[in-house]
């Protein structure tokens, strides 16, 4: 099991490269929908690479509550423990 | 009343050279960009020869949502397009501010569709395909991509029309514009250069067994040649009525004088002299032009033993044995989608160096290609007035007149 500390470190490194934001602009409170500027198609993406990095896939219902970051990190602990 | 439309911007992205400037440098040397890709033989392919073209970078020019869409066709037409677009003066601003179309010859993305395919078995989940893959699979990518990128207002649709929808979408382009139902059309072909897109073709055995020698193989109307090779890339052509460009001040390369066309009717892969007759001929009448009046002639030839001969024979019969022919295909191979549009790319750019580039490996004509003036030799010439032919699967003819602007 991953630690709080690997899941934003590896997250940190997908998603400043597939999305091509600075990896600076990830912080914990910072609202990950305007941070990434997803739109509809960039939400299948952000499963693929979910997929791809961690090996669980997510749906858009996952995702219903997730504004920050932090929220996120959360959801992927959630994952991964039910693994 | 009927507008005068005219070329004010070409691009190429092709095995000949990555831009204009070192296209031309090819075309004049008579450098064949054509290698053996051995990957090819493992697949099973009879002939591993093809042109070859890298993909680009497209990191510096595009973001990345720009660019999820994309597989090879949308990619090199992306290219050749920012280069036409340049060259024609124009920028995103007045293009998304004009009366500006797109309509672009393409008839595959195999490359892409396989990937696709091959993840969905892996995966067995669609979501996990990626946003990108459903708009590098249609048939219309190009348009899709270009029209987006550039912020085109006017009409949007794809060509596919076999090796001749290059030279179809420039066709239609010009009679949108002529109608006056379109101010300026972005236009040309694209062709993706992966292997997979190939197979079903080499499948035929049409394609040259000649892969000792890869730069001797493409030799259209030669006495010895035996099967094409495949090529591949994108031409754009920014088309525009004469009025527009002149109250713009843009730079008018060449007035597209005639377009004309025909199905054979007939066999699915075998050409027909009765078709390529009444492609001429129509072009030569739309475009209200004698057959004297062209100065050179674009061949299609692709180095197969029957379409080179039927070709021969059918420039022969319509513009006689004098005018000047070479095919830039023993330089480039088939460019198939994209063969129509860039060989009026290669045509223009002779036309503006006075030359003719050779339709090298040219060294012994057989009966019917001892008829007509095939130029082995880079000709230093003025070019005023010259017709391309494309032919395309199905029976798909097109052929078009293009003068110099003076």
């Amino acid at each position: 099991m991953a630690s709080r500390e690997e899941i934003i470190s590896t997250v940190k490194e997908f998603l400043s490269e597939e999305f091509e934001v600075e990896k600076s602009t990830i912080e914990p409170e910072a609202n990950l929908q305007e941070t990434l500027d997803l739109d509809s198609l960039d939400y299948v993406d952000l499963v693929v690479v979910i997929e791809e990095n961690f090996g669980f896939k997510v749906t858009g219902e996952d995702f219903v509550d997730i504004v920050t970051f932090n929220d996120f990190y959360g959801l992927v602990e959630k994952k991964l423990a039910e693994k | 009343m009927e507008n005068r439309v005219v070329i004010t911007g070409i691009g190429i992205y092709s095995c000949l050279g990555e831009n204009l400037s070192d296209v031309k440098d090819s075309l004049y040397k008579g450098k064949s960009g054509i290698i053996l890709d051995t990957p090819r033989k493992d697949a099973g392919f009879r002939s591993a020869l093809t042109g070859m073209v890298k993909d680009p970078d497209l990191k510096p020019f595009l973001n990345r949502r720009q660019r999820m869409g994309m597989h090879q066709p949308a990619m090199y037409a992306y290219m050749s397009t920012r280069e036409a677009v340049e060259n024609a003066g124009l920028d995103i601003d007045q293009l998304s501010q004009s009366e500006t179309g797109v309509i672009f010859g393409n008839d595959s993305t195999a490359g892409s569709i396989s990937e696709t395919v091959d993840k969905l078995r892996e995966k067995n989940d669609t979501t996990l395909l990626g946003s990108g893959a459903i708009f590098q699979n249609m048939n219309c990518t190009v348009n899709m991509n270009i029209s987006t990128i550039f912020k085109l207002k006017g009409i949007n649709f794809t060509v596919s029309a076999a090796c001749a929808s290059g030279s179809h979408s420039i066709g239609l382009a010009h009679l949108l514009i002529k109608q006056g139902l379109q101010e300026r059309v972005i236009c040309g072909g694209a062709q993706e250069i992966n292997g997979t897109a190939m197979g079903s073709f080499d499948g035929l055995s049409v394609f040259s067994a000649k892969e000792g020698t890869p730069t001797k193989a493409s030799r259209p109307f030669d006495r010895d040649r035996d099967g094409l090779i495949p090529g591949g890339g994108a031409a754009s052509l920014v088309l525009e009525s004469y009025d527009s460009a002149v109250k713009r001040g843009a730079p008018i390369l060449a007035e597209v004088l005639g377009y004309g066309f025909s199905s054979n009717g007939e066999h699915l892969s075998n050409p027909d002299i009765d078709g390529q007759h009444r492609s001429l001929n129509m072009a030569l009448k739309q475009a209200n032009v004698k057959a004297s009046d062209i100065d050179y002639v674009s061949a299609h030839a692709t180095s197969t033993p029957v379409g080179d001969a039927i070709e021969a024979q059918a420039i022969y019969d319509i513009l006689g044995g004098k005018v000047g022919v070479s095919s830039t295909k023993s330089m480039t191979g088939h460019e198939c989608w994209m063969a129509g549009a860039s060989e009026v790319v290669y045509s223009m750019l002779m036309m503006e160096n006075d030359f003719i580039a050779p339709n090298i490996n040219f060294e012994n004509p057989d009966e019917i290609s001892a008829k007509i003036n095939i130029i082995a030799e880079t000709k230093e010439q003025k070019i005023d007035t010259f017709l391309s032919n494309s032919f395309g699967f199905g029976g798909t003819n097109s052929s078009l007149i293009i003068k110099k602007y003076k």
